[in-house]
């Protein structure tokens, strides 16, 4: 997957799992967490997801590498490139 | 002088030992909201359809049509059980049917008091389904998970819900929870632990395939070609239980309270009572049950021929109903006169909400003087014949002043609510 497909299923799992939530506007420089309402057992609701379509299992001391959308696609990039 | 003033305080006393319901929220397979409920029952329309169910396909069911989306975000319908979002909508509509404005209450004043009759197994049985595709590596199974199945959930996501602070807890008594959740907010009430009671009964049940299988295993589960037909409590051809979800919660205060503000008064409850047969774990004891109405009687002060109408609890099963039956004569007479109805006949077994919803859809017959009918029962069993059986239509009365009624649940747990027309 490219980066903007991997973006864009970043914020299709968001959705997802945060549905009330507005993410037209996300920054992608900014921790998520700070720009909506999103606790730590959502955040483990992404790395479920991650686990259950691609397989790709996140170690919890990476998990700050994902704070943020532009962090999570640098993370996830080269791990997704096979797929 | 000291006469009126010992009458006035005497009456004052009386009023902080009696406790009323004030509001009222439910949903039901055939309504969701009080006034729905009573139409559809006294026009005879069940709620009771089909569903299709893990690894046991079709069922017959009842569902409730409720919205979600009224009192939860998306999130919180996501984030928590169905039971919980059922208990919700119930406490929500309650609140709001009471005219209460919360903002005006000391919410840590408030208690949660919800019957269940178990809680735990659809989430557990949907975890074991959802893993079962990654061959059961329990890596994958939902960190949500004992959040969602402590069996205090129902109760505990409405304190998230409306920021109440005061106690929550379920309880867990079969199918006579509804009942005993009533009754514990009653005696908190009475106890001054808390000054509002948010008390009653969910379910969800119809969300897990184990409940289905173990009642069809058991001989216990319901079939009919037309599944609104299904539920037949009292009929020769009745051969099980129909299983739905449910959801009923009353606002319950003490009566100088709900005077205070001058609240609308949907009954007063006058007696209770629970006891255990202990004698098997899924007969019932007739004996015992009959020992339960007297005891709720005994302690309303009244005897048998004041209760005016009896919502039984018969589920459709062929020896329950009977044995219900027995128990009515035992407490009653042979040749009772009382009005006798059932509510499971339109929306099926609601579990955990049964005694406080099939209760509520009869305390509009204060007003209105009708007994609603019990459905379905084109061919009456002998044993279940009374002279006021009210069926297939409903019946006008000339009063309505007390009505009492009956839940009983699997281990032999009985428990007997009454409740009267209020009148200071």
């Amino acid at each position: 997957m490219k980066s903007d497909e991997i973006r864009a299923m970043i914020l299709e799992v968001i959705h997802q799992i945060v549905p009330d939530e507005d993410l037209s506007n996300l920054k992608g420089d900014v921790r998520i967490r700070d720009q909506i309402e999103m606790d730590s057992m959502d955040f483990l609701d992404i790395m479920m997801e991650l686990r259950k379509r691609y397989g790709i299992k996140v170690p919890e001391e990476d998990y700050m590498q994902l704070s943020t959308l532009d962090g999570s696609v640098a993370y996830l990039e080269p791990l997704m490139k096979g797929i | 002088m000291q006469c009126r003033q010992r009458e006035e305080k005497q009456a004052k006393m009386s009023n902080e030992t009696r406790i009323v319901i004030t509001g009222i929220g439910l949903t039901a397979p055939n309504g969701n909201n009080l006034t729905e409920f009573r139409q559809n029952l006294l026009a005879g329309k069940s709620g009771v359809g089909k569903i299709e169910t893990h690894y046991m396909g079709e069922v017959i069911a009842g569902i409730c049509h409720f919205d979600p989306l009224k009192y939860q975000g998306k999130k919180e319908v996501r984030r928590g059980t169905r039971a919980g979002s059922i208990a919700i909508y119930c406490a929500n509509e309650a609140v709001v049917d009471s005219k209460l404005a919360l903002t005006s209450v000391d919410k840590s004043r408030i208690g949660i008091y919800l019957g269940v009759t178990e809680h735990g197994n659809v989430e557990t049985e949907n975890e074991v389904y959802n893993i079962k595709q990654f061959d059961y590596n329990v890596d994958l199974w939902s960190h949500h998970h004992n959040p969602r199945t402590v069996a205090n959930n129902p109760a505990g996501e409405i304190t998230l819900n409306m920021g109440i602070t005061g106690p929550h807890y379920t309880l867990g008594a079969a199918c006579a929870a509804g009942s005993i959740g009533i009754i514990q907010g009653l005696q908190m009430l009475l106890l001054g632990e808390v000054d509002l009671a948010l008390a009653g009964g969910v379910s969800e049940t119809p969300n897990t395939f184990g409940v289905f299988a173990a009642f069809k295993n058991e001989g216990a589960l319901a079939s009919h070609p037309n599944p609104q037909k299904a539920c037949r409590p009292f009929d020769k051809s009745r051969n099980g239980i129909v299983v739905s979800e449910g959801g009923c919660i009353y606002v319950l205060e003490k009566l100088s309270a709900a005077l205070a503000r001058g609240a609308r008064i949907y009954g007063e409850i006058v007696g209770y009572a629970i006891n255990s047969d202990a004698s098997d774990f899924i007969l019932p004891n007739p004996q015992r049950q009959s020992e339960c109405m007297r005891l709720a009687l005994r302690k309303a002060g009244i005897s048998p021929g004041d209760i005016d109408i009896i919502n039984t609890h018969a589920t459709g099963t062929r020896e329950g109903d009977k044995a219900e039956c027995q128990a009515i004569r035992g407490a009653f007479g042979e040749d009772t006169e009382v009005y006798i109805n059932n509510t499971k006949s339109f929306i099926g077994h609601t579990m955990g909400a049964a005694g406080a919803l099939e209760l509520v859809g009869n305390l509009p017959s204060f007003e209105d003087n009708i007994a609603h009918q019990t459905i379905n029962v084109d061919d009456l069993e002998p044993d279940c014949a009374f002279k006021n059986l009210v069926i297939n239509e409903p019946k006008k009365v000339d009063k309505v002043d007390y009505i009492l009624n009956n839940s009983f649940g699997m281990l032999g747990l009985n428990s007997v609510l009454v409740v009267k027309r209020f009148s200071e």
